[in-house]
C-alpha cells in the first residue's frame, strides 16, 4: 500500500497500511514512543483503504479492512482516519487474538499488582484508567485485559486510550496539552480525543503483572459497593470477551482460576472523584 | 422423537471429557467434546452424577433422584425438563 | 535488484518446500502470513512448517494458529456428532463433505484446514424428513428472504442455510453436489452409495469422489475464490490415495474435464508441475491473485470468473433476472479489498 506504519502495543505487533498519508502521519506522532514489531513481524494487518479508485480524493471515505474483517463496518470521513486505524486494530484483537484471554476491560498496576475495570460503555472504564495512570499507576490499557493462560498473569496492550465526550475536559484538566491526539467531532461514538499513555507506561509495556482485583464500575449512581460472586464474574467475563470461546478450555482454565483466585466488586459512583476515592478504598481492602 | 421412558438409555458424557469447577453454586463445566462451557446448577450436577456412564431409563433416574437426593417432593415434569436441556447441551445422551 | 512483488505463488511454494522459508526476511514473512491468512490456510502453514527453523514471533503466530485450527476441528466434530444425533432416527447416512470430512477421517487434507460450515450430502428424496428433525432439533433458516429462500429450492443443490440457535453454527443440506442449474448432472446416488464410514455413524465420499467434489466445487460451482485451499485439498487427496479410478469415476460423474484440470493445477501449484498447458495459466494466474497485503489482486480476471461462474450454473436469462434482484438490493459481486 502507499503508506505504512508498524507499532508494538504490549506483547502485539501490527502493521497499518493505507491508501492516505494522513492517518499514517499521525500514527507516526502520536506512537512516537513505541517500538516495533518484535522480529519486524507484526502479528496483525491493518488496512485503510478507499472503496473506489476515485474515492481517495472525491469525499474520501475510509474503508476498514485487514486480517480479520467486519462485513458491515461503515467507512468513516478521511478525517476520522485516526479513529479508522485505532478501530482496524481492535478489529484486529477482537477477532484475532489467540494467544490470549481478551477481556474487554481496562487495566492499571501497582507495586506489580493489577486492577482490572470491566463493565459496559459508558461506564467509565477509559477515563478511570487514564485519571489513575495520572495518580501513581501504571496504565497497562484502556481496552483490553491479555490474560495469559500459561502463567495467570496479565499483559499490558497501551494503545492510545480513547476518550469520548464530556470526558475529554476532565482528563485534559489534569494533563499536558502535547499528550493528546486531533479533536474528532461527529464520529459514529461522539467526539473523540485521543490520549497517550506516559513514558513509564510505554518503556514498562511488556512486564505482564499480577491480577489482585476486579472493579466493575457503574457511573450515575449514589456512591455503593458490593461483592460480586464468583459466578456472576465468570459470566460477565465471558461477555466481555470476544476470544473466550475460540480458545477452548485453555480460556476455561484461564478463566475459572482467575475468579476462584481474584475478588471482585461492584462499584457504584455519581463522580470521578468519588469513583477514584472507591477504587482506592476498594484497592486497599483487597 | 416420542420415545417410551422405558426402553431409552440416558448417559453422562465420559467422565474424561468433562473439566468441572465449583464456583459457587454454581459449576462451570467445560464439555471438551463440543468445546462448550456450561454453567450448571441443581439439580444438573445430581443427575449427571446419578446417571454415570452406563446410563439409564429415565423412570430410573427420577427414582433414584428422588431417594438419593432427598428429591421426592420435587415436580417431576421440572426433572424431566432439567434432562432434556442436558441432552440438548450434549452433557447427556440418549441411546 | 527489483524484488518479485508477492502472491500466492509465495504462499505455495512454503507449501510445497517448506524449508524455501529460511530464506525469507521479515518483509517476506509479513507477506507470506498476510496471503496465508487472506486463503485461510494459516494453519495448513503452521503444520507444514512444523520442524522449520522460523523466527520467534513467527513461531509464536504459527502456534496460535496451529491452536485456532485444532479447536476449529473440535467443534467441528462436535456439529457433525449434533446432526448425526438429531438425524440418527432417520435410516439415512449422513455423508460430510469437504473439511468436516477430512477431519474425520483424520485425511493429510484436514491437517491445520479451517472449517466453516458444516456441509452434509443426504439423498433428495429424505430432504423434508431431514429438514424438519433439523428444525426439531433447534436449526432454524438464516435468510428470511422468501426470494433467496425459492431460488435455492428451485435452482440450488441444498436446502437454504440452517443456522443453530444456541451454538451459532451453520449447517448446509446437499442433495447432490452441483446446482441443478449447471450442465453437468453428478450421479449423486453413486455418490451416496460409495461413501465410507469414517466414525460411528458418521460417512464420507469415496477418496475418487472427495476429489471429484473438489474439483467441482473449484470450477463449477464456484468463482475460484478460496482456489488455493481447494487445490489443496486436491494435492493431500492424490498425495494419499493415488489417482487410480480417478479418470473412470470423474467421466461417470461427467467431470473428467474438471478434475483433470483440478490435478494439473494442483501439481502446477504444490506438486511437480508436469503437464500444466497454456489454458491452465488463466486460472493459476486468477487463483495465486494476492498481494502482500492480502488484497485480492487482477480485478479483470477476477469479474471474469465471476461471470463465467454464474454461467455455468444458470442458463442467460434466469442469470439476468438473478443479478437484477441482487443490484435492486446493491450487492452485485464479489467484495473487494
Amino acid at each position: 500500500m502507499n503508506h505504512q506504519f508498524s507499532v508494538a502495543i504490549g506483547p502485539v505487533g501490527f502493521r497499518i497500511g493505507s491508501d492516505w498519508r494522513a492517518p499514517i502521519a499521525q500514527l507516526e506522532t502520536l506512537y512516537r514512543a513505541y517500538p516495533k514489531p518484535t522480529d519486524g513481524v507484526p502479528d496483525f494487518t491493518v488496512r485503510l483503504f478507499a472503496a473506489r479508485p476515485w474515492r481517495r480524493v472525491l469525499r474520501p471515505s475510509v474503508m476498514i479492512g485487514g486480517d480479520f474483517v467486519l462485513p458491515e463496518a461503515a467507512p468513516l470521513p478521511l478525517a476520522q482516519g485516526l479513529l479508522a486505524a485505532e478501530m482496524g486494530m481492535n478489529l484486529q484483537m477482537a477477532l484475532g487474538q489467540r494467544r490470549y484471554l481478551l477481556l474487554h476491560a481496562s487495566v492499571v498496576e501497582r507495586d506489580g499488582e493489577a486492577l482490572m475495570m470491566t463493565g459496559v460503555s459508558g461506564a467509565g472504564k477509559s477515563t478511570l484508567a487514564a485519571l489513575l495512570s495520572l495518580r501513581g499507576w501504571r496504565l497497562m490499557g484502556d481496552e483490553f485485559a491479555l490474560l495469559d493462560p500459561e502463567t495467570g498473569q496479565l499483559h499490558a496492550f497501551p494503545r492510545l486510550v480513547s476518550l469520548k465526550n464530556t470526558s475529554i475536559a476532565t482528563v485534559a484538566a489534569e494533563a499536558p496539552a502535547d499528550r493528546f491526539g486531533p479533536l474528532l467531532e461527529g464520529t459514529p461514538k461522539g467526539t473523540i480525543r485521543h490520549f497517550v499513555p506516559d513514558a513509564h507506561a510505554i518503556a514498562t509495556m511488556i512486564q505482564p503483572a499480577r491480577p489482585a482485583l476486579i472493579l466493575f464500575p457503574s457511573f450515575g449512581f449514589e456512591p455503593a459497593a458490593r461483592d460480586v460472586a464468583p459466578s456472576e464474574v465468570f459470566v460477565r467475563l465471558t461477555q466481555a470477551s470476544t476470544n473466550y470461546v475460540a480458545l477452548g478450555e485453555r480460556g476455561f482454565d484461564a478463566l475459572t482460576k482467575l475468579v476462584t483466585s481474584v475478588p471482585a466488586r461492584a462499584i457504584d459512583y455519581p463522580d470521578t472523584a468519588s469513583a477514584i476515592a472507591q477504587v482506592e478504598a476498594a484497592w486497599a481492602a483487597r | 422423537m416420542a420415545l417410551a421412558d422405558d426402553t431409552v438409555l440416558y448417559r453422562m458424557a465420559r467422565a474424561e471429557s468433562l473439566s468441572i469447577v465449583h464456583l459457587d453454586s454454581f459449576s462451570a463445566v467445560y464439555h471438551r467434546a463440543s468445546g462448550i462451557t456450561h454453567l450448571i446448577t441443581a439439580p444438573a450436577p445430581e443427575i449427571l452424577a446419578t446417571l454415570g456412564e452406563a446410563g439409564m431409563t429415565r423412570a430410573a433416574l427420577l427414582d433414584r433422584l428422588a431417594r438419593d437426593y432427598a428429591l421426592g417432593d420435587a415436580d417431576m415434569d421440572v426433572l424431566r425438563e432439567r434432562l432434556d436441556e442436558l441432552v440438548a447441551t450434549g452433557l447427556v445422551s440418549r441411546a | 535488484m527489483m524484488r518479485r512483488a508477492p502472491d500466492g505463488w509465495l504462499l505455495a511454494r512454503a507449501l510445497r518446500l517448506p524449508e524455501s522459508t529460511l530464506a525469507l526476511d521479515a518483509q517476506g514473512w509479513t507477506a507470506l502470513l498476510a496471503i496465508a491468512r487472506a486463503e485461510q490456510m494459516l494453519g495448513t502453514l503452521a503444520w507444514r512448517l512444523d520442524g522449520v527453523a522460523v523466527p520467534p514471533n513467527v513461531g509464536r503466530i504459527l502456534e496460535d494458529a496451529w491452536r485456532s485450527v485444532e479447536q476449529g476441528r473440535v467443534v467441528a466434530l462436535w456439529e457433525a456428532e449434533a446432526a448425526r444425533r438429531a438425524l440418527a432416527p432417520i435410516d439415512e447416512r449422513v455423508v460430510l463433505l469437504k473439511g468436516t470430512a477430512f477431519v474425520a477421517a483424520d485425511l493429510l487434507a484436514g491437517q491445520g484446514r479451517s472449517i466453516g460450515d458444516l456441509d452434509i450430502l443426504v439423498p433428495r428424496a429424505s430432504l423434508d424428513t431431514i429438514e424438519a428433525a433439523l428444525l426439531d432439533a433447534g436449526w432454524e433458516w438464516v435468510k428470511p428472504d422468501p426470494y433467496d429462500d425459492a431460488y435455492y429450492r428451485q435452482w440450488m443443490h441444498e436446502l437454504p442455510p440452517l443456522i443453530h440457535r444456541d451454538r451459532d453454527r451453520m449447517i448446509d443440506v446437499h442433495h447432490t453436489i452441483l446446482p441443478l442449474t449447471a450442465r453437468i448432472t453428478p450421479n449423486a446416488a453413486a455418490l451416496l452409495a460409495d461413501a465410507g464410514e469414517v466414525a460411528p455413524g458418521l460417512w464420507a465420499l469415496s477418496p475418487e469422489d472427495m476429489v471429484v467434489h473438489a474439483a467441482a466445487h473449484l470450477f463449477a460451482d464456484g468463482d475460484l475464490a478460496g482456489g488455493m485451499r481447494n487445490l489443496w485439498d486436491v494435492h493431500c487427496l492424490v498425495e494419499q490415495d493415488g489417482v487410480a479410478g480417478l479418470a473412470e469415476r470423474a467421466a461417470m460423474h461427467g467431470l473428467n474435464r474438471e478434475v483433470a484440470r483440478a490435478l494439473r493445477l494442483a501439481a502446477a501449484l504444490y506438486g511437480d508441475g508436469a503437464g500444466s498447458r497454456l489454458v491452465d495459466r488463466l486460472y493459476l494466474r486468477r487463483v495465486t491473485a494476492r498481494d502482500g497485503w492480502g488484497r485480492t489482486t487482477r480485478p479483470v480476471t477476477r469479474m471474469a470468473f465471476y461471470i463465467r461462474s454464474h454461467w455455468l450454473r444458470m442458463p442467460p436469462a434466469m442469470l439476468a433476472r438473478h443479478l437484477w434482484t441482487k443490484w435492486r438490493k446493491g450487492g452485485a459481486g464479489p467484495a473487494s479489498g
